[in-house]
């Protein structure tokens, strides 16, 4: 923020960074090969709804644009919609495992119906789930403002498996921009598609 | 460069520059006041000065490295973790994403009335407190939605992304100097009195140090609390753009401000010192003077005004098709 902008009281809403997210569909070859972690080939966007019909009219067209693919092969499921505890709103998009690149597109395509209709200062983070072996969950959180990405495992009980956080951090070091500041990495408990 | 809904308060703007600027304009006027007088009595109120000027500044600058500390003690508030209150960290981490802002330490004072603030010299330092009466979910409480929570939140966090508590120190540093100057005039008459007899100049001139002080302390403190109507505007203004929900800020200020009124005033009282930080003010100015004259003194704009403010926002974000 400017001097002015200080000066001034006035914060200019923050724009998404949107370019970052197409780095996933490699980084998810890197893990699966380094840690076993497979994407479920769910992913969500998350966003803060603005109040008022023009939003909403966004929203469900964005959902519309979604599901005309979906049953098609490569096409995925129908997108879910929820609202979670604190009012932000989750665009599910289910595909299968190995089609990382459709889901990308499909998240994207959320981004930037958004930001053209001037939207876009409430995209809050896109998340990609993967599963190991033995059934642990991670997942990416891709943090639009700041166009970097940090690894989420939930355990039971909103506690927080930070070992294996920051050992994807490590994994994940080269083909990802990762959240060097660890006090960006909010948990994201309950998160649909995870 | 996108598209944005998002348009700038111009209005405010311009209001704030003009406060601003007067707020500068009366400290240079002080400056050359104080130094024509001291030059035409050849400078022997000029220790006076200096040390209400070296003093002013330090009390200044103290205050606004312990801003959040003396804050937080005033409030008697405690900062909590995100284990302790996982949900009101919840909506602060998600605000902060949104705003891409460094997160401030959260705090809750046991205070029966609703209230929050923000303090802190800057975004690393700062600390967001809120009162058990804001998020005390009982039956008969405030029972804010978690909307309305998180519309004071942004309102709080705005503060500190302006950076209110740097701009209304150094706004402020005019009126401690020549409120102290005041004081050190008036004791300086009072037990120098004596011994400056003999000197023909030294008594008008603390005189005139005193007279010009008090008016400058006068004006500058109108100025500063028209500032702060104006920052708290602002801080409404951006909270409502940053979580879109122009209408739940709204409504947590009316049942705020409703519930505030329903306190008994000793409680009140022990909170006015605090009023220029908090979300709503604890204590309105009444009597005496009428409402134009409490509107003059008062550290937030009328109730009236911020929801009218706010329902302007809503029609922006409501446009069909952005600029």
């Amino acid at each position: 923020m400017g001097f002015l902008d200080t000066l001034f009281g006035r914060t200019k809403p923050v724009q998404p960074k949107l370019d970052d997210l197409f780095a996933l569909p490699s980084a998810a070859i890197t893990l699966q090969a380094a840690s076993g972690f497979v994407p479920t080939g769910s992913g969500s966007v998350c966003f803060r709804a603005v109040e008022g019909k023009t939003f909403s009219d966004i929203q469900d067209e964005v959902r519309q644009l979604l599901d005309m693919d979906a049953g098609k092969p490569g096409g995925g499921l129908p997108v879910e919609v929820s609202r979670d505890s604190y009012g932000f709103t989750w665009l599910v998009s289910s595909h299968m495992s190995d089609e990382v690149e459709a889901l990308v597109t499909d998240l994207h395509a959320v981004n930037s119906a958004l930001v053209d209709n001037g939207f876009g200062p409430q995209l809050l983070c896109t998340l990609v789930a993967f599963r190991d072996a033995e059934e642990r969950r991670l997942a990416l959180v891709y943090l639009y403002k700041r166009g970097t990405f940090y690894p989420f495992a939930p355990l039971n009980g909103e506690r927080r498996d930070n070992a294996l956080e920051l050992q994807m951090k490590g994994v994940l070091g080269d083909d990802l921009k990762i959240e060097q500041d660890l006090t960006k990495w909010f948990p994201v408990w309950g998160a649909p598609g995870l | 460069m996108a598209r944005t809904r998002y348009a700038p308060d111009r209005g405010l703007t311009v209001r704030m520059t003009v406060t601003m600027f007067l707020l500068g304009l009366v400290f240079v006027a002080f400056v050359v006041g104080i130094i024509l007088i001291l030059t035409a009595v050849h400078a022997s109120g000029a220790a006076i000065v200096l040390f209400a000027l070296v003093f002013g500044g330090g009390s200044a600058i103290a205050s606004l490295f312990f801003s959040d500390k003396i804050a937080l003690a005033a409030a008697g508030a405690r900062v909590v973790t995100p284990q302790e209150a996982p949900e009101l960290h919840g909506v602060v981490d998600r605000l902060c994403a949104l705003a891409n802002m460094d997160k401030p330490r959260v705090a809750i004072a046991p205070t029966r009335m609703p209230n929050a603030f923000a303090t802190g010299r800057n975004s690393k330092n700062s600390v967001l407190c809120v009162t058990e009466g804001l998020i005390d979910p009982r039956p008969g409480g405030l029972e804010l939605t978690k909307e309305e929570l998180e519309g004071v939140l942004a309102h709080e966090l705005s503060h500190v992304a302006h950076k209110d508590v740097q701009v209304m120190t150094v706004a402020s540093l005019l009126a401690i100097v020549a409120a102290l100057l005041v004081r050190f005039a008036f004791y300086s008459e009072l037990f120098g009195g004596g011994r400056r007899s003999n000197d023909q100049n030294a008594i008008p001139v603390i005189l005139i140090i005193l007279v010009v002080s008090a008016v400058v302390y006068a004006v500058s403190f109108l100025l500063i609390r028209l500032l702060s109507r104006y920052r708290e505007l602002a801080a409404d203004r951006s909270g409502a753009l940053l979580t879109g929900q122009p209408s739940a800020l709204a409504s947590a200020l009316v049942k705020v401000s409703n519930s505030m009124s329903r306190i008994p005033t000793q409680d009140l009282r022990a909170a006015e010192a605090m009023n220029a930080f908090y979300f709503a003010p604890a204590m309105k100015l009444n009597g005496q003077g009428g409402p134009s004259l409490s509107a003059v003194f008062s550290t937030h704009p009328s109730l009236e005004r911020r929801l009218e403010e706010l329902a302007k926002i809503q029609k922006q974000l409501g446009q069909v098709s952005p600029k």
